[in-house]
């Protein structure tokens, strides 16, 4: 029987596992703040839209999509999630990709892409996985074709 | 005297990818997130399965992998070759060929160089879960998988008998995975029900001495930590049954059939999204002591995968 126990504690280890750990010192700088702000923010958000447009993969569901306006919404999203003093106003994840094919392949290219203009843009690799994985579980609700 | 006994199935596994229309091989996932390839063929860590579904195929997609692998410790040899398919991050099919140079092992049991080989048939399904994207939640992907193993172990096939050891044997196992994302840290532990000597190359259980036949759970963990995106580094541990001790003691060789629990830590490094190399240092513990010194049987071990 005690053989068991183990095993089955193990099996557990990844749900118990803390996934971030807030640093203890009083006011940490936030994910924004790291980001150094909007500004920056919005310009690997231009480099990737207009990445976006050139990708093989999903380019031609950006080709009526006027950049300059996609880039500064999607800054706006950033900026609010990150903690920074935006507002996204648009439409919800769900309701701005209903209507379109975007299969679990296109989500993953969108993600690489982001990743190439975050590397590009010289954003640190420990702050994109932070930005990642606030972005990573819209997967549910951009993702159309499942 | 090698692979000529695996080459009907690995042709046949390859007439099957060439016939697949190639539009639906795709390449959807991101890079590395399909693990690299075990030494048993499995999609996961290098020693151990993890519960991602191989190849870089995603939704709606098939996917192929090859690869091959090379493990030299102080007194052994092994060299592994596989292909996987898998279909829409939800089933797994492989084929390994594992082929072990016995060194001074064999020299010293049968008289002669020994090599011996197995073939390892595995299907792995995704019950639940999504082990990159769900960020949010710590639920972890959820996968069974089985394994099918079946040893040729030419000249030792003698000795086998005597220990009572099966020359074929089926694991099953329950993995499950979680990315960290934010931190990048992967965590896997799987549980499997083997009755496997050093992974079925000393064949499976024992009855000199007492039965030793039956399956028991063992544990096994690996941990990774993403430096970059298509850059890794862990550590993994795979606990081992120890069933040919007794037959050991029973054949008058003291502690020399023992076996220890498998560890190493590795790098794993994907230079394009369908390639990815691998080099750990192992240390696969006491393998055949009686013939080795009792050595810890440590060295490296390389791999390489490529997907279609």
């Amino acid at each position: 029987m005690k053989r068991q126990v183990l095993p089955v504690l193990l099996l557990c280890l990844p749900m118990l596992a803390s996934a971030n750990t807030p640093p203890e010192s009083t006011k940490p700088p936030t994910l924004y703040e790291q980001l150094g702000g909007k500004d920056n923010i919005r310009v690997v958000m231009d480099d990737f839209v207009a990445r976006l447009k050139q990708d093989s993969r999903i380019g031609n569901q950006f080709t009526h999509t006027n950049a300059a306006r996609l880039a500064s919404q999607l800054t706006d999203q950033v900026c609010e999630a990150t903690g920074g003093p935006c507002r996204y106003i648009g439409l919800d994840m769900k309701a701005a990709h209903a209507g379109m094919t975007i299969t679990k392949a296109h989500f993953n290219a969108l993600v690489e892409v982001l990743v190439a203009s975050m590397n590009a843009k010289g954003v640190p690799f420990d702050l994109q996985t932070d930005i990642l994985a606030m972005l990573a579980p819209m997967h549910r609700d951009v993702i159309t074709v499942r | 005297m090698s692979a000529r006994r695996m080459e009907p199935g690995l042709l046949a596994l390859a007439a099957t990818f060439l016939l697949m229309p190639a539009a639906q091989a795709a390449t959807g996932k991101l890079v590395l997130t399909g693990g690299i390839t075990s030494v048993e063929g499995t999609a996961g860590g290098g020693i151990t399965p993890w519960a991602m579904i191989g190849t870089q195929a995603t939704e709606n997609e098939w996917g192929v992998s090859a690869s091959s692998s090379f493990t030299e410790t102080n007194d052994y040899r092994l060299n592994t070759y596989g292909v996987a398919a898998a279909w829409n991050e939800r089933v797994e099919f492989s084929l390994a060929q594992q082929r072990l140079d016995t060194g001074i092992t064999g020299t010293a049991l049968t008289g002669s160089d020994l090599v011996l080989e197995q073939q390892i048939i595995g299907a792995k399904v995704r019950v639940f879960g999504e082990a990159v994207l769900d960020a949010d939640t710590r639920m972890p992907q959820v996968s069974v998988g089985v394994q099918h193993k079946r040893l040729d172990a030419n000249a030792l096939e003698p000795t086998l008998k005597s220990l009572g050891a099966r020359r074929s044997g089926t694991d099953v196992y329950v993995s499950a995975t979680k990315l960290f994302l934010a931190p990048g840290i992967l965590v896997n532990t799987t549980l499997r029900a083997t009755n496997a000597n050093q992974n079925g190359l000393l064949g499976f259980g024992a009855r000199l001495g007492g039965d030793e036949s039956r399956h028991q759970i063992v544990p096994e963990v690996s941990v990774a930590k993403l430096l970059r995106n298509n850059l890794a580094v862990g550590m993994e541990y795979r606990a081992m049954p120890n069933k040919l001790a007794r037959a050991g003691q029973a054949a008058g060789l003291s502690n020399g059939l023992a076996a220890d629990d498998w560890k190493d830590v590795f790098i794993a490094w994907a230079p394009h999204k369908q390639v990815s190399l691998t080099a750990a240092y192992v240390d696969l513990g006491r393998i055949v002591p009686a013939t080795t010194n009792n050595r810890d049987q440590r060295g490296i071990f390389v791999s390489a995968q490529i997907a279609f």
